[in-house]
């Protein structure tokens, strides 16, 4: 195997990613709607809620708008790397990754070209997002918009590698909606996308405990601090291992010979 | 990301603008003035001072603060070099907000507790002059021009006009509920009083004496009752700065028009605030939170907050 075919079979796979992204303008639609609706409808309502207390990476009292909003951007990215996965299942099923995964290249790269192409194809939604939010008063430096792409990226990475090992998982479309309930929703509200962490143990401490667990958080934790121009290194740490781990699993569920593939097999499992 | 972080240092330092100012701030609770570095944006003195330290000036030199000690019934004179307290003023009893005169050689101070405005020449240390105004006075205020003084008393809820040669009140003016600062503009036609209970400013003609027009101020989401206005600020640029208390807002007024630009996220009961000498900069002080909040007017957003002592109360710039 020549550099060429590899070459050739990741623009294949970006080249396939980035034209479903863009052929579907509904869920590009409601990828953007999404986050702009919590932003101008549900933040709204909680805009006294901070502002006690300055937390870094701010400076400053901020609105809940400011606080919300790189936990939406967490949330753009979340939400398209398991719609990624769940369009992998159909794919495994009858597309173009049944034929992709017979290909004579190693797994790990297939599936690596995959995620990174995916991952890529939403950064553009968070960037539109991030500009619409100026009309809300949410204004990072301009720098800032810089620094969040590597932050973007790896928690791009991390979320959709998470997905694809769901998705290893899940035998038929059908099963995908409790991955959605069991997995998404969870992630997604034990974290500190919505609140920070001393108000989750305000609330609760378990929550925060949790939260602290969670690979979201940090994802959205890293997202935060280099929007604002600061790196934080235990966030970064944890989602770049929580990558390695969520990606080497996943390697190892989809290898036919070895993983949950092969257990599949006559009935396999739902 | 690790490999982003040179380049990110490097517009940091591009963006962090400087001011070679230094910030002083009264803590009411603490008997302590903290000094704040313009460009650093940092504590760089705590100055012990008397007891209830609040309203707080410089001397026309610009090298020594005067602050009010309101439980010692004195001014502390505070030498900005050495950073201590090197002389202290009679004042009359419990003095809250005081002016520096133009002339460079009188304050005129409100002792709250007299219903009393007491002019205090500086270099004899000698009250030289007392004028009976509305109870518990407290705004001051002087005409650029040096000819007026402007006192505002909380519980009668009057501005009094005081000539400032012949220390006669010359003219009363009924302003809305609890008036607790007053400022003049920079062409010194008119004097606004804001008023603490109905969170409005009401602005006073100088030539006719009479309110021209009430500035209120709505914020979305903050109930009206937390709005409080209290400090003023005059820019040379037509705009006007008005503190709101514990609605934890600054707010940004068109100087001729009159319409609120915007509001500025504050720390808890913001008291008194102060442009910088370039105008390009507001310090808040934040009494209930114990902090200061710097707001960028070029970019027209609050950069940071400085934790300082416990309650701050006023606050000016120094070069």
């Amino acid at each position: 195997m020549s550099a060429r075919h590899y070459r050739r079979a990741a623009a294949g796979i970006a080249r396939r990613e980035l034209l479903r992204m863009f052929k579907q303008k509904g869920r590009l639609a409601a990828a953007l709607v999404r986050p702009l609706i919590w932003l101008a409808i549900f933040a709204a309502g909680f805009r006294t809620v901070l502002g006690l207390s300055i937390m870094p990476p701010y400076q400053t009292y901020v609105l809940y708008e400011v606080y919300i909003v790189p936990g939406l951007v967490g949330m753009m990215l979340l939400f398209y790397a398991m719609q990624s996965s769940l369009s992998m299942v159909y794919d495994r099923e009858m597309g173009s990754m049944r034929t992709l995964l017979v290909a004579p290249l190693p797994r790990w790269f297939l599936l690596g070209a995959r995620l990174l192409a995916n991952t890529l194809a939403a950064i553009p939604l968070v960037y539109v997002f991030l500009f619409a939010a100026r009309l809300w008063e949410v204004r990072p430096p301009w720098p800032g918009y810089v620094a969040i792409f590597p932050a973007l990226l790896l928690a791009g990475l991390m979320l959709g590698a998470f997905g694809l090992l769901l998705s290893s998982f899940v035998r038929q479309l059908e099963n995908f909606a409790g991955v959605m309930n069991f997995a998404i929703v969870p992630m997604f509200f034990a974290s500190t996308a919505l609140y920070p962490l001393w108000r989750l143990s305000d609330a609760s401490p378990w929550l925060a405990w949790v939260a602290v667990f969670n690979p979201f958080t940090h994802a959205v934790e890293m997202i935060r601090f280099a929007l604002y121009l600061r790196l934080e290194p235990a966030a970064l740490a944890m989602t770049a291992a929580s990558a390695l781990v969520f990606f080497g699993l996943a390697v190892l569920a989809y290898d036919p010979g070895r993983g949950l593939w092969s257990r599949r097999e006559p009935g396999g499992f739902t | 990301m690790q490999a982003v972080t040179p380049l990110v240092f490097a517009l940091a330092l591009l963006a962090a603008p400087a001011a070679a100012e230094t910030v002083y701030v009264s803590n009411e609770q603490d008997n302590t003035i903290s000094a704040i570095d313009g460009e650093t944006l940092s504590v760089t003195a705590t100055i012990p001072v008397g007891r209830r330290p609040r309203g707080i000036a410089l001397s026309p030199d610009k090298r020594r603060l005067f602050v009010a000690v309101g439980d010692d019934n004195r001014i502390d004179v505070v030498d900005l070099a050495s950073r201590k307290v090197v002389d202290a003023l009679p004042s009359g009893e419990d003095p809250e907000l005081f002016v520096v005169h133009p002339d460079g050689k009188r304050l005129f101070v409100a002792n709250e507790n007299d219903s009393l405005v007491s002019v205090l020449e500086i270099e004899s240390k000698k009250v030289i002059g007392e004028i009976q105004v509305g109870v518990e006075p407290e705004g001051m205020a002087v005409s650029p021009d040096g000819q007026l003084v402007v006192c505002t008393s909380e519980t009668t809820s009057m501005a009094h006009f005081v000539d400032a040669s012949t220390y006669e009140v010359v003219d009363n003016v009924l302003v809305d509920t609890r008036p607790r600062a007053a400022a003049f503009t920079p062409d010194g036609k008119q004097v606004w009083v804001s008023s603490e209970l109905r969170g409005t400013v009401s602005v006073i003609g100088v030539q006719s004496r009479a309110i021209d027009a009430i500035v209120e101020f709505a914020i979305p989401g903050v109930p009206r009752e937390l709005v409080q206005a209290v400090g003023i600020a005059h820019g040379h640029d037509g705009r006007a700065y008005v503190a709101l208390g514990p609605a934890n807002r600054v707010a940004e007024v068109d100087n001729k028009s009159l319409k609120i630009l915007r509001y500025y996220l504050v720390g808890q009961r913001v008291w008194h605030i102060a442009l910088s000498a370039d105008e390009k900069r507001l310090y808040a002080a934040n009494g209930g939170s114990g902090d200061v909040t710097v707001i960028d007017l070029e970019r027209r957003e609050p950069v940071k907050s400085i934790a300082v002592g416990r309650s701050p109360w006023g606050v000016v710039t120094a070069p």
